[in-house]
């Protein structure tokens, strides 16, 4: 019988037999079907990627109002979409690791202060167009610029000049930063024809593939870029993005074979939903954190004991049992975990422990009135949830939370970043300094808990250009302990990215740097013909 | 001695018992209700009779006071409405002329823009209670019982008895009372059956869309939202609510259906 | 001019005038929705010098009059304008959703209003006996059950078990007409179920109103079947109350459709509108404000003028 099993498997890896047929046949021998169904998966992923076919994925965050302007890119269908017809100078691997791509190499002066990104030839553009470095630089302009309304806008603000020899860019910032290149790696900096000046909009890049027709916030269909430069990507003929932002409707379209992959699959029903035939739930731990912030400028919060004591009045673990189901992992009040390089994991973890959270509230003075936590739908998958979790293990400490949901339209304008105690989420950085420097710096546009301290930046900055691992380690760590035991900061808990593909899909890999191996399942994964 | 028929009755027992539960839910709910007692989604046993909710809360628990703040913003809704509703509706169609179309017109001028984005745009201005909840859906529903009651009202004002009754030299009181709201009744009940459900729908839908009553508190179609993801899994927690939805919905229709019977028999004399 | 007539063309006259005013209600409605368009579009992206560069670029600092009146004239010459979001010109975009929204409310109609008439005339036939109690309890189930639940279970069973029909009815002009019907069937049936029992009930209820009448004792008197006393004297006598609430149910599935859009992931109109609310898009949301009310007024304007019609007190005048 094996041997037989070996035949059909080689009948497999030479593309000579179909999944339907190989899993009929093996079953007939008598292997259970989901045996089979492995087997033929390791033998079709030993053949290496195939060409062909289409490809259509169903994603959430999606909107009709949506633009194809990269500057503008926030939602993860637009993401998405984003990925499959832009290149950048560089990506993250999922290991960590800085990956050339239309940057062919980089360097860096002794002092970190300058950058060199020596730009690959013979790459077109979908219009013809020659990729030259004058298209770089305008990028990086058009994000820069006082006129830009770009997302990168505060990550690129740290650069001072720009300048072109041969086919290399330099660029030189204002202070030494070891990390630059993951900067460069922002999604908001795809490279576009002239910086994309002429038209933001017109959806014309170096990525595997083009785009043919654009719904926003409905579909948009690529084919596959003839003259792509990279040819480990970009296997199947097209490629189609559904927006489908019901959780429900996600999962029934991939169960009734609809789409071949999802991301957001709500950690409640992934383990039934694993279950199903024809699929399988795929999650990897990353960066990314679910909140709740105080702003420490506001007359409640500026009274250390009282953050205290709802640091303590939180219990992670239920959060982490009930609301992401297991797939995550307990915070620590500060927002970095193992997933970042240069992690200290001698830091104690801070447990639930409703006696030591009343002893802190008294101390605080805290006239007893209800304190407001504000949630919505729209802060992170559970928030109303884990809003109501938090509210009732604080009443064990005898803290009064109040729990109020808002509209998840404008949440991100009336309430983030506005009110005094809020449901948030942040999906992490692929360094510390870029974490640290996103929203815990005095001066940092989205430093949503108003953590402003001289000291914490003097670390930050010495860090930066600190080329010593272990000393840089020592520095993260301190900003960490401060940030943990004074910061307007809760964090219960790091959340997984849970995605499900159907089994035609092949070539998944786990990418801690987000869902769906970063938006790059589109174009580097293969379907079965 | 007056005869219930049974599906009457099996519509007064339900209807009953779901305002009786109402009333009296803090006494008769076995926990508290914003109480983890358990793991998510745990199937029904002896110490969680429905099992529990989307985070361990006792879903009985949940139900009986979800039950109280559906059926009193139902019902609450529901009279808002009728009353300005009809009234309006009724003197609109008396009155004639200039004031009936000027009501007419601003009715319809509300009810142009959907039901929906105005509650969405009302309920985003101001803040959300349960207050403010009950006189938008209130009175966004009383412009449809408004042109129900004024279509019906105009039919019979031009009734001969009620020309008879104003030669008489009755007041526009009497006619809109006795003579009108007599004889519309049986339509207007019939309606105010589906308002009520409507009511219960349309606060499950601002739920849904997250501008319903504020958490913990919940109401049923609250309970379906927060436990919808179950649903093509067969959780319970989603199909419960549903199931009470339902058929609270019912029973009340089914009341309302027999007190339709009822008038008309008194009405008509014909069975 | 014969009086009917008079009150007909009246009534048209108002339908427009009222048009104008719903186009006032609209402009200043979405003046004071909270937030911030600028603010909204960039979401956590935004900063203070990102915020002040797009409200600028984006003509938000003008007086609201002004805006007011710009916006309606081009709206009269069919220009509605283009999208703060994403810069798409908003008939064009618009025009593909209401096409959706107008197939699959068409679609809704044509099987639910007979559907409901006819079940509603059979209800009243064998008025108390068993059709008319089953007919009676199952749109009564269907209309109170939530329809979001009715989306995912309808969806779960059909399309994801036995496969009949796809859950996501995403349609697009690649498609066939067949490719498109069957696209749309699960939300068709949603639909149905519905606004199935309203208008059911409302016509059961309006006729048997009728059959108190003296004169169809009479026709009965005479002699006439069941059937036949329903369709030659009570159904026409009906008529006002029936059509008044056949409109408003298809005023609804023309616009209050957004959850069953967003459980079939439809592109129709009510999505795209929600979607603009949300992000603060005030050319689209005013636009299909205007749309949404022409619809409605339209739809109403018809009710009113087949009531007219339909009544002989009005239609002979003493």
């Amino acid at each position: 019988m094996n041997e037989k099993l070996e035949y059909l498997k080689s009948r497999v890896a030479a593309r000579k037999m179909s999944r339907r047929e190989f899993v009929g046949r093996a079953t007939a021998m008598g292997v259970s079907a989901a045996a089979a169904g492995s087997m033929f998966a390791s033998a079709a992923r030993a053949a290496g990627p195939m060409r062909g076919g289409t490809l259509r994925a169903g994603l959430s965050g999606g909107a009709s109002s949506d633009t194809l302007d990269p500057a503008l890119v926030a939602s993860e269908a637009t993401h998405g979409i984003l990925r499959c017809w832009t290149d950048h100078l560089v990506n993250v691997s999922p290991s960590g690791e800085i990956v050339p791509r239309l940057a062919e190499e980089v360097g860096s002066s002794p002092d970190a202060k300058t950058w060199h990104f020596r730009i690959r030839k013979g790459v077109e553009f979908h219009n013809g167009k020659t990729l030259t470095p004058e298209d770089v630089v305008a990028t990086i302009e058009r994000h820069t610029g006082d006129e830009a309304k770009s997302g990168a806008q505060g990550i690129v603000k740290g650069i001072e000049s720009m300048a072109i020899q041969g086919d290399t860019v330099s660029i030189t910032l204002s202070q030494a930063n070891a990390d630059f290149p993951y900067l460069m790696a922002d999604y908001h900096l795809a490279i576009q024809p002239n910086g994309g000046k002429d038209d933001p909009n017109a959806g014309i890049g170096t990525g595997a593939y083009m785009i043919e027709s654009n719904e926003p916030g409905v579909r948009t269909a690529f084919k596959r870029n003839p003259n792509d430069w990279d040819e480990n990507r970009g296997y199947a003929d097209n490629v189609e993005i559904l927006v489908i932002n019901d959780a429900t409707a996600r999962t029934s379209a991939l169960q009734s074979g609809q789409v071949d992959m999802i991301n957001r699959v709500d950690p409640k029903v992934a383990g039934l939903l694993d279950r199903a035939p024809n699929l399988t739930v795929k999650n990897v731990s990353g960066r990314g954190h679910y909140v709740f912030i105080m702003r420490i400028e506001t007359d409640e919060f500026v009274n250390n004991d009282l953050r205290m004591a709802l640091k303590l009045a939180i219990n992670r673990q239920e959060m982490v049992d009930k609301i992401l189901r297991g797939y995550g992992s307990a915070g620590n009040d500060f927002p970095i975990n193992a997933a970042y390089p240069l992690f200290d994991d001698t830091i104690e973890q801070r447990e639930y422990d409703p006696e030591k959270a009343a002893e802190y509230y008294r101390k605080s003075g805290h006239d007893g009135s209800p304190i407001i936590l504000r949630t919505s739908d729209a802060a992170f998958p559970g928030a109303v949830e884990a809003a109501q979790l938090f509210q009732e293990s604080a009443k064990a400490a005898g803290i009064p939370l109040e729990v109020k949901r808002e509209p998840s339209d404008g949440y991100w304008s009336e309430v983030w970043n506005v009110k005094p105690f809020c449901a948030s989420y942040w999906s992490g950085r692929p360094t510390q300094d870029q974490m640290y420097s996103t929203a815990y710096l005095s001066t940092a546009e989205w430093n949503d808990t108003q953590w402003k301290r001289p000291e914490f930046d003097a670390m930050l900055i010495e860090a930066k250009a600190e080329l010593d691992p272990a000393k840089r380690k020592e520095l993260y760590s301190r900003m960490a302990r401060m940030l943990r035991d004074e910061g307007g900061l809760i964090l219960p808990m790091f959340n997984d990215f849970v995605d499900a593909i159907s089994t035609r899909v092949m070539g998944y890999e786990d990418d801690p740097n987000g869902e769906l191996m970063d938006h790059f399942a589109m174009q580097r994964c293969w379907v079965e013909a | 001695m007056m005869r219930i028929p049974p599906a009457a009755a099996i519509g007064l027992f339900f209807t009953g018992l779901y305002f009786f539960i109402a009333v009296f839910a803090p006494w008769i709910a076995p926990y508290g209700m914003t109480e983890v007692v358990g793991d998510v989604w745990e199937p029904a046993s002896r110490a969680h009779w429905l099992g529990t909710d989307s985070i361990g809360r006792d879903l009985l628990t949940r139900m009986i006071y979800g039950g109280r703040t559906t059926i009193f913003i139902a019902t609450a809704a529901t009279a808002i409405s009728f009353v300005t509703g009809a009234i309006l509706g009724f003197t609109a169609a008396v009155i004639g002329g200039w004031a009936d179309q000027i009501l007419s017109r601003l009715v319809d001028l509300i009810m142009s823009i959907p039901t929906l984005i105005f509650a969405l745009v009302v309920l985003s201005v101001m803040p959300v209670n349960t207050l403010t909840l009950l006189l938008v859906m209130g009175f966004l529903d009383a412009t449809r019982v408004y042109r129900l009651s004024r279509a019906v009202a105009v039919d019979i004002n031009v009734m001969d008895y009620v020309e008879a009754a104003r030669l008489r030299g009755e007041g526009r009181g009497w006619v809109i009372f006795r003579e009108i709201l007599p004889n519309a009744l049986s339509p207007l009940v019939a309606e105010m059956g589906m308002r009520f459900i409507f009511m219960v729908l349309f606060v499950s839908t601002l739920s849904f869309l997250g501008l319903g009553v504020q958490p913990p508190e919940a109401d049923w179609g609250g309970i379906v939202k927060e436990n919808k993801d179950g649903i093509i899994y067969g959780i319970p927690a989603a199909l419960v609510p549903a199931v009470a939805i339902a058929t609270l919905a019912i029973s009340v229709n089914l009341v309302a259906d027999w007190i339709l019977t009822r008038t008309t028999s008194l009405k008509g004399g014909r069975g | 001019m014969h009086p009917v007539m008079k009150l007909v063309a009246q009534r048209l006259a108002l339908g427009i005038l009222l048009l104008f005013a719903a186009s006032v209600l609209i402009f200043a409605g979405t003046q004071i929705l909270p937030g911030d368009v600028a603010q909204s579009i960039l979401g956590q992206s935004a900063t203070e010098k990102t915020l002040a560069n797009l409200r600028e670029q984006l003509g938000l600092n003008e007086p609201a009059v002004t805006r007011y009146f710009k916006w309606l004239f081009s709206a009269l010459q069919g220009d509605l304008g283009t999208a703060l979001t994403n810069g798409a010109d908003i008939a064009e975009s618009l025009g593909r959703r209401l096409k959706n929204t107008l197939f699959l409310a068409a679609c809704a109609a044509v099987v639910s209003v007979p559907l409901a008439i006819a079940l509603g005339l059979i209800a009243v036939r064998f008025r108390d006996r068993w059709p008319d109690k089953l007919i009676s309890a199952l749109t009564l189930t269907t209309i109170s059950i939530p329809e979001f639940l009715l989306g995912y279970v309808l969806a779960y069973f059909i399309a994801v078990k036995l496969g009949w029909a796809p859950s996501v009815a995403m349609i697009n002009d690649s498609m066939s007409l067949f490719e498109k019907l069957q696209a749309v069937a699960l939300p068709v049936a949603v639909l149905t179920m519905v606004v199935l029992a309203h208008m059911m009930r409302m016509t059961r209820a309006a006729i048997l109103n009728v059959m108190q009448s003296a004169y169809i004792e009479t026709a009965e008197l005479k002699g006439l079947s069941g059937l036949e006393v329903i369709r030659r004297h009570a159904l026409p006598n009906a008529i006002a109350p029936i059509v008044n609430v056949v409109m408003l149910n298809l005023a609804y599935l023309v616009v209050g459709v957004v959850v069953v859009e967003v459980v079939f992931v439809y592109p129709g109109l009510g999505q795209y509108l929600v979607d603009h609310v949300s992000k603060r898009d005030v050319p689209v949301v005013q636009a299909c404000g205007l749309i949404f009310a022409a619809v409605y007024i339209g739809l109403n304007m018809v009710a009113d003028i087949v009531s007219i019609l339909a009544n002989p007190r009005l239609r002979h005048p003493k």
